[in-house]
């Protein structure tokens, strides 16, 4: 047998090929180049003569940009039948979650709350103030949904108000689903959202007991954080700090968090608000901008912005991070992180709010204090200001009609980003998810209307400032987002030279 | 280096048979029969236990034994130290040759006996058939269309032989998926054998794509099973062209996306060669995008030998010349949290970034250095060569390393 050369391998010239699925885009300030995303969420940048040679089947099949194409899953040379299993099973990756139904269960085991914070997205209620709490039946109705549920791994969550505030109703419910978890065997993660004010040794020894995750509020330094977050004593920065050092002394300290909410007065301190997480030990900082549930919403001309300004702040916190980290602090910014693990990864990631299908419901489930299921936390809030129309169910319906509910349908059919417009086409596409809920809130409407869509616009905004990071390619900041995708240290991330990008066509 | 063959003498072996190699200690943790082992004393002279054994090794022509060693008078008198009447012998031509632990295939007609199984090896490989479905530029064993089949029952008799603590084996070939069903009864022999022991087996994974092989092995449910599949390039016709073999980049994909979508361990093997080099970036990526259930990544120096010999011109590259895209692969999957190797490259020749990834690869019996590795710091550590290595697979720039330079790696 004779060997053949490489010529007898490759399709001819004239067979051209077909283009595979994809998207395309360009960032504001490279207005001569094409970003271009597969449906599986493979990129490249190309110049423009190379993108219109490109869509317009113009480009040699022999030449390694042809090459190049194939091997990022945007085109097939040659005629030969296009082999669909490798799109598939890399499309059911990026969906993994779909197999698992609702991961995340919320309970909200009182509405009370010590705080009276002026953005609080939550109806909270005064410490005092009596019928707010959830009572046994309900909680063993609640435990009875999340068994239902198909999911093997299960986060539960509780949230108030301040949950402390009902700590023998959490207790009750952590001692239930253990002992039905003995036969059930899920691995289950518990999450506690708290001030962390005034918790007690004996709540802290529980807490290590059952490995929880602890997530508190800090808004960044102390002027800025009392100012957030008022207390008659004027005193939650201290005490915050104060229950974070307690919490990790009792759980160690990768088992305590911190969330940042950013009010107008915030956005002028990114710099300080970074540092003061690193000064504080924290090894990540969610720099959420404001929401415009619940009580927020009438805040909002005071302590509300656009997403404009967000960004501009937010500009600025991503730049000083990553300075941060090359000087060896290793802190990552959560929401960066997210999407560039979307980005950069062949996988699912966990966050409920940027899935398609839409998390909410197929991800998560919320049992309010009161019996009431919903689909999310948003849908909680919308019921408070007295619109229940995502309201499930109650924790007595079964998890098949609650998931086959009404609220479910209207999610579904309006939750799917490959379908909506606006969606559809966006080169983000393949990393951006639908949140009906959050649509209907802000839009009254749960399809949404991307143009006039904050949310829209702050996506955007963010998948143009990390892919605008990407296409620069500096091997120090590449570093820095490798080590937040992989969870590593930058030292552990060796260079990588940015992809050369010919403009000859 | 000790020989796969080696001479011998036999009386009383009328025709080719497996035997294991066995001293008291040896046979007594086993599971064996007498009549499936070869006596092995421990010292010249010393008794044989009276035993139907299926051989009994006698002392070499020019012996190589401890000349002071006596036996001991107790054991003397109870035993005899000469194989009784009528009982096989072996004679060696090096006492060296067998030790216990060893599987060996007596060749009388040849006057040869072959080992199978060598007890402390670094790698001991099965071999499972001389065919191939693939006619890569680069093979060190080249196919053969024969009807072998044969080797199915040979590798069972081997594997009811070997030792069950036998620390690794692998399987190789030819493809060794062309035996269909007999290779999923080895596979299931190796499991019910020797379940501790991690099972290497290299195949082209093409009839994971085309037949129900995954669910065949799926179903063993082998807990040390790894598959090793060799994989080019990102792109059909680099890769077609290095197997010689239209369709095959498809084939062993889908191959590669059913073992993982089954659960089964693979890793990916990649040889270094000229046509496969300007893609190494490009088809890291392709396997972190596609095939991140990968287990490890290994990129293979060539080996001169077979095939390649043919295809000097078409298939070498120094390796100062990969330098470039080589890092690039190896950082990006590295980084990205995937196991890396680099195979059969000499760390003189690599870049500092490189030689962490370097592994020592080549099997004891098969590898060597050159001259110029005499007073390198790290030739220990050192791929080294293959044997056969001639000049014209020889690396540019090869040279001793110091100590300083070690410290960077």
């Amino acid at each position: 047998m004779k060997f053949q050369l490489i010529s007898a391998f490759q399709s001819n010239a004239d067979s051209g090929y077909r283009l595979l699925p994809f998207r395309f885009g360009r960032l504001p300030d490279r207005p001569d180049e094409v970003l271009v995303t597969g449906d599986s969420g493979r990129f490249t940048f190309l110049s423009q003569a190379d993108f219109l040679a490109f869509a317009d089947h113009r480009l040699d099949p022999t030449t390694t940009r042809a090459r190049d194409l194939e091997g990022l899953d945007l085109l097939h040379r040659g005629d030969r039948p296009i082999p669909l299993d490798r799109h598939a099973i890399a499309w059911r990756t990026r969906k993994a979650f779909l197999f698992d139904g609702p991961s995340l269960h919320i309970f909200v085991v009182t509405l009370r709350c010590h705080h009276s914070c002026r953005y609080c997205q939550v109806s909270r209620r005064a410490e005092s103030d009596a019928g707010y709490d959830m009572d046994e039946a309900t909680a063993r109705a609640a435990v009875d949904r999340l068994f239902e549920s198909p999911a093997r791994q299960l986060t539960v969550e509780f949230q108030g108000g301040e949950p402390l505030l009902a700590f023998e109703r959490i207790r009750g419910i952590v001692e239930d689903i253990a002992a039905r978890n003995r036969s059930q065997r899920r691995t289950i993660t518990f999450v506690l959202a708290s001030t962390l004010h005034g918790v007690t040794d004996e709540q802290l020894a529980f807490f290590r007991e059952h490995r929880f995750e602890l997530s508190t509020s800090l808004d960044g330094p102390a002027a800025l954080h009392d100012l957030n977050r008022p207390l008659p004593t004027r005193e939650s920065h201290a005490r915050t700090l104060a229950g974070v050092a307690r919490a990790r002394a009792a759980l160690g300290a990768d088992h305590v968090n911190a969330l940042t909410t950013l009010t107008r007065a915030s956005l002028a301190h990114p710099e300080a608000i970074v540092d003061h997480y690193i000064e504080q030990g924290f090894t990540s900082i969610f720099l959420r901008p404001l929401s415009p549930y619940g009580f927020a919403r009438r805040g909002l001309a005071r302590q509300g912005y656009a997403t404009g300004e967000f960004m501009t702040f937010y500009r600025r916190a991503l730049a000083h991070l990553i300075r941060r980290n090359l000087e060896g602090h290793a802190l990552t910014e959560a929401y960066a992180t997210l999407l560039l693990s979307s980005i950069l990864t062949p996988f699912a990631h966990g966050y409920m709010d940027l899935r398609s299908p839409a998390g909410a419901g197929l991800g998560v489930l919320l049992y309010d204090y009161d019996g009431a299921v919903y689909p999310s936390d948003e849908a909680r809030m919308l019921a408070a200001e007295g619109d229940r129309r995502f309201r499930m169910g109650s924790v007595h319906t079964p998890y098949r009609e609650l998931l086959l509910s009404e609220p479910m349908q209207a999610i579904l059919a309006a939750g799917l980003t490959e379908g909506l417009t606006g969606c559809a086409d966006c080169v983000f596409q393949p990393y951006c998810g639908a949140d009906p809920v959050d649509a209907y809130a802000r839009q009254a409407d749960v399809y949404g209307h991307r143009p006039s869509s904050a949310f829209c616009a702050r996506q955007t905004a963010m998948f143009e400032l990390l892919f605008g990071y990407l296409r620069d390619g500096d091997a120090d900041v590449m570093r820095v987002f490798q080590s937040w995708v992989q969870r590593r240290a930058v030292a552990e991330i060796r260079g990588e030279p940015p992809e050369a990008i010919d403009a000859a066509a | 280096m000790r020989p796969h063959e080696t001479p011998a003498e036999f009386r009383g072996v009328p025709e080719r048979r497996l035997l294991k190699i066995v001293d008291g200690l040896t046979f007594a943790r086993g599971d064996l029969t007498p009549e499936q082992c070869a006596w092995h004393s421990d010292r010249p002279g010393a008794p044989i236990p009276d035993l139907p054994w299926g051989a009994v090794l006698v002392a070499p022509v020019t012996g190589s034994y401890d000349a002071d060693s006596q036996p001991r008078a107790t054991d003397a008198d109870a035993r005899s130290d000469a194989p009784r009447n009528g009982v096989p012998q072996i004679r060696l031509a090096r006492a060296d040759a067998a030790a216990p632990g060893d599987v060996v295939e007596l060749l009388p007609e040849r006057n040869r006996l072959r080992t199978r199984y060598r007890r402390g090896a670094n790698a001991n490989t099965l071999f499972a058939t001389e065919r191939c479905n693939s006619y890569c530029l680069m093979c060190s064993q080249p196919p053969r269309r024969v009807d072998d089949d044969w080797r199915v029952n040979d590798m069972l008799e081997v594997i009811a032989l070997l030792d069950r603590d036998v620390p690794e084996l692998g399987i190789s070939g030819g493809e060794p998926t062309l035996l269909g069903d007999g290779l999923v009864a080895i596979l299931r022999a190796c499991r019910d054998r020797l379940p501790d022991t991690p099972l290497h087996v290299l195949s082209n994974g093409r009839r994971f794509g085309t037949t129900a092989l995954a669910d065949a092995v799926a179903g063993l449910r082998h807990p040390r099973l790894t598959w090793g599949v060799p994989f080019y390039a990102d792109v059909a016709d680099v890769h077609d062209y290095v197997v010689q073999s239209a369709g095959a980049f498809d084939e062993t994909l889908h191959g590669l996306l059913m073992m993982a979508s089954k659960g089964l361990s693979f890793e990916i093997r990649v040889v270094l060669t000229a046509p496969t080099v300007a893609r190494l970036p490009a088809l890291a990526d392709f396997i972190w995008r596609h095939l991140p259930a990968a287990v490890h990544v290994a990129f293979m120096g060539l080996e001169p030998i077979g095939f390649a010999l043919a295809n000097h011109d078409a298939l070498w590259i120094n390796p100062a010349d990969m330098a470039e895209p080589l890092t690039r692969a190896v950082h990006h999957l590295a980084n990205r949290g995937m196991a890396v190797s680099l195979y059969n490259l000499p760390l003189c020749v690599l870049p500092a970034a490189l030689r962490p990834f370097a592994r020592r690869s080549i099997s004891d019996w098969k590898q060597r250095y050159l001259d110029t590795c005499d007073g390198c710091a790290v030739r220990a550590r050192c791929a080294g060569f293959f044997e056969w290595v001639k000049p014209g697979w020889i690396p540019h720039g090869l040279h001793a390393l110091n100590a300083a330079e070690v410290s960077e790696t």
